[in-house]
């Protein structure tokens, strides 16, 4: 056994700080398993979110060493123990305390795209008929376990604080999965061109590695969206014809 | 003190598959619905289910039909299962399948695109819808966001320690929220639970810190029944290594999908202990197992997809007897596949892909190249809150249970997919009834002393903080180690005994705990807080436990190996006596439907 030192941030809104713990670390240790023994060791009170220890529930978002990472998916060993492992919490939503932060911002943000709308079913015990291969598209999109580390990362959220204009990757992904699926049948271009504001994403594709999921978001999602946006905006015919509807 | 009060119709304690499917179909009745967790939306357990939900669609194979399910199930659970639940649930899963579909569920499809359906353990047909290994996530995201149009007032990230009542009725709840530690009082017309379950009061689990057994614990304290305590399921195949992730589930897909159990001299073990009531079933060698595993009709299925009772139990004799891997597990081997299929590698990462991430990212191993290791991991409650088969209610006026942590459905041994569906199906049901009976009730008054002497015991550890009083982490743990030795998957009276004789201990430890910090976000408190709910489940697990004297089903006795006749006749119920004290008594099963005996006969 030896040991390692972490430094993680304690504190609230009203301010905090960095506090070293050292604490034993054995083979295949996790991020989080180092958090939970100085929480049930050396700090009782230390606030972090956790649910699966398995990468499934997107719960142990952090900013690990500065990488957006998921605590309970990110081994000791990856990382160099012999100088202090740096964990704090996410910094583009408020805090509440040490490693846990206010991500309902985005809880709002689904709340204000248009839900799924399926065509009539194809057969009289009401289900349809899919191809494998139009429901592929969509669950890569679907896979996402709303860990926000995208929504993280962006700089249009974290650096320009856009979250008003904005809905962020994690949000356009989901827009793409609806829009995309073979059955839905509502339109969601003019308010991703608008109000969601698909326009402030100039493609960085720092989103797309952060997704432990490994959901292409940029490449398959996003610039997707964006392509339908503009053959909507400026493809005059349609213009035309939906000023009359 | 001040509260914060909110009033509904119809609260739900829970957002899980459970919940979520009460609060929408409450909701869609007309009445006011809050819904209540402990995380945040879309995290509860319900995400974590890999394998897939059992529904007799008979898309794959159109043998299938309601009837083989419900047969399916009740042999599943050795005949204690409320056969009525178990009747609706077979019928109804179709139907609440499809729905999820219409609410933007996307499963993998059949060539003739509809959805598809994959083997699993006792269930005699290709059965259980999925997506991949996420089913889960799959569900709960469906339920969620069509959940968040539908005028629910959700609660996240709030916890209820006590149930309020008026009388004999249940009219509301107690609970703080995790942020800040606020309290907030519940007024409600009709009360659901879908709490989840209890897999926290064991040392290796595949359940997260949410499942204290709380909704139990609450129930019971609020006078209802529960029922079958003893029959807590060790899924045979957790992780075993690295010690930090030991109990995290490995899917039953993996065997569904031709993987295979080996012990150390490289045997497929399974091959050689066969239950009579399967011997029909299961495969002969193994290559009829494998063809199985493949779609072939003809072929019967092999050792490793028989129930999970029994699997874990052989696993258990492999590592008694010396033939287990080297860090205390056994070998499941999918890898092998590739030797019959040109595609394998590939095939097994489309399949399987969560598991291939899981061991590629946590145990540094590539599943498609060498075996996995492990060891059963305790992972679901068959017992919980006695209900009403049709209503959900318990024997508490205006208190409905659903999904995990109600009992009846699963009687000894729960087969794997049949959760998910559990969920939809008493879900709807739960939120059904409880709307009904929300419209009845003209009111709901919650009684201020009652709110004031919760409040004030919830407060009790910080009095202690600065003291040098014990923290709830050590408790916590002793009972976790206490339970997983002493109630574990092996049983026994003396073993049992001990492990009763030291609750008396380890309630006085949790009584005097203290906690440090302040009422923000608190992880010590919230624990200390849970710790009485985890000390009352896994008291009613060891008393149940004690009680059923034979093996049947998840309940193992090594100094009881065989099952009794008589002991199939009655259900352990636990409540809370009129001096306190817990009682355990068994209680007849009701006689089955004379049909539905038939539908049994018809399909042994
Ligand atoms: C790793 C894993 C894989 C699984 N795979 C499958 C599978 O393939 N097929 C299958 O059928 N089953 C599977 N299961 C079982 C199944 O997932 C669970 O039994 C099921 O999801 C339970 O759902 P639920 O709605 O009852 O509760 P949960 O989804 O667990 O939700 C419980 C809810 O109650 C809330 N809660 C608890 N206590 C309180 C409180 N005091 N106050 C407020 N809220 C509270 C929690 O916050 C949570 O929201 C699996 C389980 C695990 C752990
Ligand atoms: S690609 Fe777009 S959405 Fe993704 S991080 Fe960059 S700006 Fe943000
Ligand atoms: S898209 Fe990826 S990074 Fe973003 S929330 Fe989903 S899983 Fe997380
Ligand atoms: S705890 Fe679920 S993703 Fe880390």
């Amino acid at each position: 056994m030896s040991s390692a030192t972490f430094r993680i941030w304690r504190g609230n809104a009203e301010g905090g700080a960095f506090e070293d713990y050292t604490t034993e670390v054995s083979e295949g240790m996790v991020v989080l398993d180092a958090v939970h023994q100085i929480q049930a060791e050396k700090a009782n009170d230390l606030a972090v979110r956790w649910n699966c220890k398995a990468g499934k529930c997107g719960s142990c978002s952090a900013e690990v060493n500065g990488n957006p990472k998921l605590m309970c998916m990110t081994r000791l060993n990856s990382l160099p123990l012999d100088e202090p492992v740096t964990i704090e919490p996410m910094q583009t939503f408020p805090l509440i305390r040490d490693l846990v932060t206010d991500v309902s911002w985005n809880h709002e943000v689904k709340q204000r795209i248009k839900k799924f709308r399926p065509r009539d079913p194809d057969a009289p015990d009401g289900s349809w008929r899919v191809d494998q291969y139009d429901v592929e598209r969509v669950q890569e999109f679907r896979k996402c376990i709303e860990c926000f580390l995208c929504q993280d990362v962006c700089h249009v959220l974290r650096d320009h604080r856009l979250h008003d204009k904005f809905i962020g990757p994690r949000y356009l992904v989901y827009t793409a999965a609806l829009e995309m699926h073979a059955l839905d049948t509502d339109d969601r271009l003019d308010d991703l061109a608008n109000e969601h504001g698909v326009g402030y994403c100039n493609i960085t594709k720092c989103c797309t590695k952060v997704c432990p999921e490994e959901i292409t978001i940029t490449d398959n999602a996003i610039i997707p969206l964006k392509e339908r946006v503009v053959d909507r905006m400026y493809d005059p015919l349609t213009k035309m014809l939906r000023m009359f509807r | 003190m001040t509260y914060e009060s909110f009033e509904y119709d119809v609260l739900v304690i829970g957002a899980g598959g459970a919940g979520l499917r009460a609060a929408i179909e409450a909701s869609a009745a007309g009445v006011s619905v809050g819904l209540v967790c402990k995380s945040l939306l879309g995290k509860a357990h319900t995400v974590m289910a890999e394998g897939g939900m059992a529904a007799a669609l008979a898309n794959v194979d159109d043998r299938d039909n309601w009837k083989v399910h419900f047969a399916d199930t009740m042999r599943g659970g050795q005949y204690l299962n409320n056969w009525r639940m178990a009747e609706l649930h077979a019928q109804e899963a179709p139907a609440r399948a499809r729905e999820l579909e219409a609410w933007g569920a996307v499963f993998d499809r059949t060539k003739d695109g509809r959805i598809l359906q994959r083997n699993f353990g006792g269930h005699k047909y290709p059965r259980l819808a999925h997506v991949g290994d996420r089913t889960g996530l799959e569900m709960i995201r469906t339920l969620q966001d069509h959940g968040i149009h539908q005028g629910i007032d959700v609660h996240m990230e709030c916890t209820v320690i006590e149930l309020l009542k008026d009388g004999d009725r249940v009219v509301g709840a107690f609970g703080y929220d995790r942020e800040k530690g606020r309290f907030r009082v519940f007024a409600a017309r009709a009360v659901v639970l879908a709490s989840g379950g209890i897999g926290r009061a064991f040392k290796v689990t595949s359940n997260s810190w949410e499942y204290t057994g709380d909704g139990h614990a609450l129930a019971y304290r609020a006078g209802a029944e529960l029922m079958d305590m003893e029959f807590v399921q060790f899924h045979p195949t957790g992780m075993v290594w690295p010690p930090s992730v030991r109990g995290i589930l490995v899917t039953e897909g993996v065997r569904g999908e031709g993987g295979v159990l080996r012990n150390s001299e490289g045997k497929r073990f399974m091959f050689e202990d066969i239950p009579d009531l399967y011997k029909s079933s299961t495969a002969d060698d193994e290559e009829e197992g494998w063809r199985y595993t493949q779609g072939d009709k003809e072929a019967r299925r092999p050792p490793e997809l028989l129930t999970r009772d029994h699997v874990a139990r052989c696993i258990v004799r492999e590592l008694r007897e010396g033939r287990g891997s080297p860090h205390g597990g056994v070998f499941l081997d999918i890898a092998w596949i590739k030797a019959r299929l040109p595609n394998g590698a590939e095939h097994i990462k489309k399949k399987l892909p969560s598991m291939y991430h899981q061991f590629k990212q946590l145990a540094g191993i590539d599943i498609t190249q060498e075996p996995m290791e492990v060891g059963p991991t305790t992972h679901y409650v068959m017992g919980g809150i006695r209900v009403d088969a049709d209503t959900q209610m318990s024997t508490v006026p205006g208190l409905f249970a659903a999904g995990e942590c109600a009992a009846g459905l699963h009687g000894a041994n729960r087969l794997g997919g049949n959760s998910l569906s559990d969920l939809l199906v008493f879900g709807q049901r739960a939120g059904q009834y409880a709307a009904a009976f929300a419209k009845e009730q003209t009111g709901a008054s919650v009684n201020p002393d009652e709110v004031e002497a919760v409040a004030r015991h919830a407060l009790v550890p910080f009095e202690r903080a600065g003291s040098d009083a014990e923290g709830p982490y050590q408790v916590q743990f002793d009972l976790q180690d206490m339970m997983q030795a002493q109630v574990g998957i092996v049983r026994s009276q003396a073993e049992i005994k001990k492990a009763l004789d030291a609750f008396g201990q380890l309630y006085e430890r949790a009584g005097k705990v203290g906690v440090q910090g302040n009422r923000e976000y608190n992880a010590g408190w919230h624990t200390a807080l849970d710790l009485r709910n985890l000390l009352m489940v896994a008291e009613a697990v060891a008393k149940s436990a004690i009680l059923r004297k034979e093996s049947r089903g998840a309940h193992f006795r090594e100094d009881f190996l065989e099952k009794d006749p008589e002991q199939a006749k009655v259900n352990t119920v636990t409540r809370l006596g009129s001096g306190g004290e817990m009682e355990v008594v068994q209680a007849p099963l009701a006689p089955m439907r004379k049909d539905l005996q038939q539908i049994i006969e018809d399909n042994k």
